[in-house]
């Protein structure tokens, strides 16, 4: 525990720069967004006080805004209005909303109608009644929903990082998908902590008397207008090109830590969910991402991707693994399962990837399509020497290799097959296969080294400089720990990756992680 | 000076005006009577504007409102709510002086128009800074009243202003009310569902029902000379104690008989009403009072027997219903 907590300090400290410009951004995120929500909230609030018929729809409306998912409200941003701050703002504001319009609603509704009454009959007109008596009256049901739209917006921006519109997100779902606990405690608490201070502050403001929150209500957009302009401070610098990765990329040594440490890039970089990279990269909106080798959106987007000169990306080679087992009661599977070894190359990976992503077509199609094509394919023998069982993950290349293998080993032995795809991640999978749960499934020499042997940094820095290497090493590993066998690898390297437009790359003559360098740095 | 003429306001089938016409004179104390839902409310309000009549005609000093500006219209009437209606968020001071702002009165005018009104509702100054919530009923009340004659507006309209009091309160208010000399030149509209307090502030009643006017005429000729049984009847509950405020010394001047004891005690004008000379007599029931005519300078002292046979003769003498 103490351990823990030291590291996590020293994590924070290691990180003081990014974790400073992450909470600037993460307030600003807040702030612009509560801003243009109050200013639009509360003219809409107050309409519909005037305007009762409309309350139900205006209300209902902000009210399934609010129940949309914050991922799928991003989602629905981005082919609108691209990545980055302006979605990550819309968005937030959207949310933000439906607290202040109800808030504003009631509240003004809830003016006594003597009191109303009274500043009408004293010869008040409407503007005079709606800024000297409801409003002011209302003010502590409006600042209750400010306060509301507060706290919920705090808690989206972090997911404002997906889009690449920064945050302390950035951080959390880096760590997340490093499954790096400082990383995540290292944003999630500043975000707690904002949602905490803040929150609390507001309702000290509420608590306020009648003529405190005058003044304050005075000195409000001012300092809504500051903390937003906080947002902009850190992002007030550009670059020749711009870089989108993921948090787990940011985050790995074989990732952005690399590119820096080995290559020594240096390029404006921005953090952005997987998802949207490859669209915002075609859309010229990022020059560089960070994605998989065999990725069917290479294809789909015209990327290319650039040579890693210096191998800081380890070696992810697709092999099938198979438990030591079942090769023993199947004699005929390993020479079925290598039939594939050598066929598929990076190219024709992305290539099927493609068809399943792209074109829709079903792995099994691709797959068929394929063998027929390199004239591997057979007609089911229909055997029944006993049952092998295929594993996948939920991914389409591997539901691809499934399907290959499948046809293969019915086509080739007399073994029937089941197959249990789409297990999640490689902890469920391997966890399937070590409980003898399924006998075969395709994996990549990358994940075996680091995901499951966890080899240390060292061993891993010592192997990377071959793909040979890498491959001996995982195969003897697992021999010796799970009685695993790792076959004849298929062929293509499913690795991290940096790609640019290919037109672009052209055009700068970018081949290469160091010719991206050069131009960089070339005036 | 206020002349309304065939006023009707609908909701839906609900008459709740129903050709109303009346005339108020300049400084006198109107006051709409009826129970509740008969449309006093709805009557007053049409006065300023807060409801638009269906049809019929309202002037003021002989001038159309409805052709002015609502707004310009409101500012020159004083109006008192039955709950006060005191903005919360302003203090005492800035409740009164919101007529005054939005005339853009200057500062000093407005304060120095505030302590004098202030002293006259016997308030004293502490009070200006406390929000209104921090006062009693009686004392919003005044600043209700306060609020709406700080800018002197020539005609007041008082909707149940004493209707949240308690009797003691409300009776004490009554008093200073009709004792307020800014009162006395104004040209006041009240509405009150309380029989008593109509008797006991009206220059004239206007007792309504169902939307309609029944009858009007000073507190004596609706006691006395009710136009149907719906006013008698109205009347019927509170008859003898309303009789002894609606009468009079000057009324039952002549069957008043001297007793010639002069005290040297000071004396009661003959205006007054038998209830408040009653009121005179109940610690020394024994005593004589004196009593002064100022019309005939004449001068009487009278003993409670005498009060009582007077108003009794009087009594006889009017129609009976
Ligand atoms: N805004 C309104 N909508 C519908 N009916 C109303 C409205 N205001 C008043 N009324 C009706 O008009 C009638 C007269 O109301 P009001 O003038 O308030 O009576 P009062 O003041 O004598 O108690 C009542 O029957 C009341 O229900
Ligand atoms: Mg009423």
């Amino acid at each position: 525990m103490n351990e823990q907590q030291q590291t996590l300090f020293q994590f924070m400290s290691q990180q003081a720069d990014k974790l400073g410009m992450q909470t600037l951004q993460h307030i600003g995120l807040t702030f612009i967004s509560l801003f243009i929500a109050v200013l639009i909230g509360l003219p809409i609030g107050v309409y519909i006080t005037r305007k009762k018929n409309l309350s139900g729809l205006v209300l209902g409306i902000a009210g399934v805004l609010q129940t949309i998912p914050s991922i799928a409200l991003l989602g629905f941003m981005i082919p609108l209005l691209g990545i980055g701050a302006k979605p990550a703002i819309v968005a937030l504001l959207l949310y933000a909303l439906l607290p202040i319009i109800r808030n504003t609603y009631t509240g003004i509704t809830g003016v006594d109608a003597a009191v109303k009454e009274a500043a009408v009959a004293m010869g008040m007109n409407k503007w005079q009644v709606l800024f000297k008596v409801e409003l002011p009256l209302a003010m502590p049901v409006i600042l209750a929903g400010i306060r509301t739209a507060t706290v919920i917006n705090v808690g989206v921006a972090t997911l404002a990082s997906y889009i690449a519109a920064g945050g302390l997100g950035e951080f959390i779902f880096g760590g997340i998908s490093l499954n790096n606990t400082n990383m995540i405690l290292a944003g999630a608490i500043p975000a707690a902590l904002l949602a905490i201070i803040f929150d609390f502050l507001l309702s000290l403001v509420q608590k306020l008397n009648f003529k405190k929150i005058r003044g304050a209500v005075k000195v409000a957009p001012i300092l809504l207008l500051l903390l937003s302009c906080l947002y902009f401070i850190p992002s007030a610098y550009g670059g020749k090109l711009t870089a989108g990765f993921t948090p787990e990329f940011m985050g790995r040594q074989d990732g952005n830590l690399g590119l820096r440490s080995k290559y020594g890039l240096k390029i404006h970089t921005i953090v952005i969910s997987d998802a949207v990279m490859y669209k915002a990269a075609q859309e010229k909106e990022l020059d560089v991402i960070s994605g998989y080798s065999t990725d069917g959106r290479l294809k789909a987007y015209n990327l290319v991707v650039l040579d890693d000169d210096k191998k800081i990306f380890p070696p992810y080679y697709a092999a099938p693994i198979v438990r030591t087992d079942a090769l023993d009661k199947f004699p005929d599977l390993e020479k079925t399962l290598n039939l594939l070894s050598g066929t598929i190359t990076d190219s024709i990976m992305t290539e099927l990837n493609y068809k399943t992503d792209y074109l829709h077509q079903t792995p099994e199609r691709v797959a068929k399509d394929f063998l027929v094509a390199k004239k591997l394919w057979k007609p089911e023998r229909g055997g029944n020497d006993g049952i092998v069982r295929i594993g996948s993950k939920i991914f389409g290349e591997q539901y691809i290799l499934a399907s290959m293998y499948s046809m293969l080993i019915k086509g080739y032995t007399n073994y029937d097959v089941t197959t249990k795809t789409g297990l999640g991640g490689t902890k469920i999978v391997f966890d399937a296969m070590t409980n003898n749960q399924i006998d075969v499934y395709p994996e990549y020499t990358g994940t075996g080294l680091l995901a499951i042997l966890q080899a240390p940094a060292k061993m891993v820095n010592a192997l990377q400089v071959s793909k040979d290497s890498t491959y001996n090493y995982v195969q003897k590993e697992f021999l010796k720990r799970y009685s695993i066998k790792w076959l004849k690898p298929i062929g293509f390297n499913n690795a991290y990756a940096l790609m640019m437009r290919e037109k672009q790359a052209k055009e700068l003559n970018i081949k290469t992680i160091s010719n991206l360098k050069r131009y960089l740095e070339s005036k | 000076m206020i002349k309304v003429e065939h006023l009707v306001k609908t909701y839906g089938d609900i008459k709740a005006v129903n050709d109303i016409s009346f005339e108020v004179d300049k400084g006198e104390n109107m006051v709409l009577l009826g129970t509740s839902g008969c449309g006093k409310t709805t009557t007053l309000k049409i006065l300023n504007r807060l409801i638009e009549p269906n049809s019929g005609t309202i002037s003021i000093d002989g001038k159309n409102i409805l052709e002015q500006p609502p707004e310009l219209l409101r500012r020159g009437i004083g109006y008192v709510l039955q709950n006060n209606g005191l903005f919360p968020h302003y203090t005492v001071a800035e409740n009164i002086a919101i007529v005054p702002n939005l005339l853009k009165w200057d500062k000093a005018k407005t304060q120095k128009r505030i302590d004098e009104l202030l002293e006259k509702l016997h308030l004293t100054k502490d009070y200006l800074n406390a929000y209104p919530t921090e006062l009693s009923g009686g004392q919003q009340q005044r600043i209700g009243l306060a609020r709406a004659l700080v800018a002197n507006p020539p005609v007041l309209l008082m909707d149940e202003p004493f209707g949240a009091l308690d009797n003691v309160t409300r009776s004490k208010i009554h008093d200073e009310f009709k004792a307020l000399d800014e009162l006395k030149r104004k040209t006041i509209i009240m509405v009150t569902h309380d029989v008593q307090e109509a008797f006991e502030l009206a220059d004239r009643i206007a007792l309504m029902d169902k939307g309609k006017i029944v009858q009007i005429g000073t507190p004596a000729e609706l006691l006395f000379n009710p136009v149907n049984d719906f006013v008698s009847g109205f009347l019927q509950d509170q008859r003898l104690q309303l009789e002894f405020k609606s009468i009079k010394l000057t009324d039952i001047w002549e069957h008043l008989s001297d007793t010639g004891k002069k005290t040297n005690t000071s004396s009661l004008p003959a205006e007054t009403g038998v209830w408040d000379v009653l009121e005179n007599f109940k610690f020394y029931p024994n005593e004589t009072l004196n009593i002064l005519n100022q019309q005939n300078k004449e001068f009487k002292s009278i003993t409670f027997e005498q009060l009582m046979l007077a108003f009794s003769k009087y009594k006889n003498l009017q129609p009976h219903e």
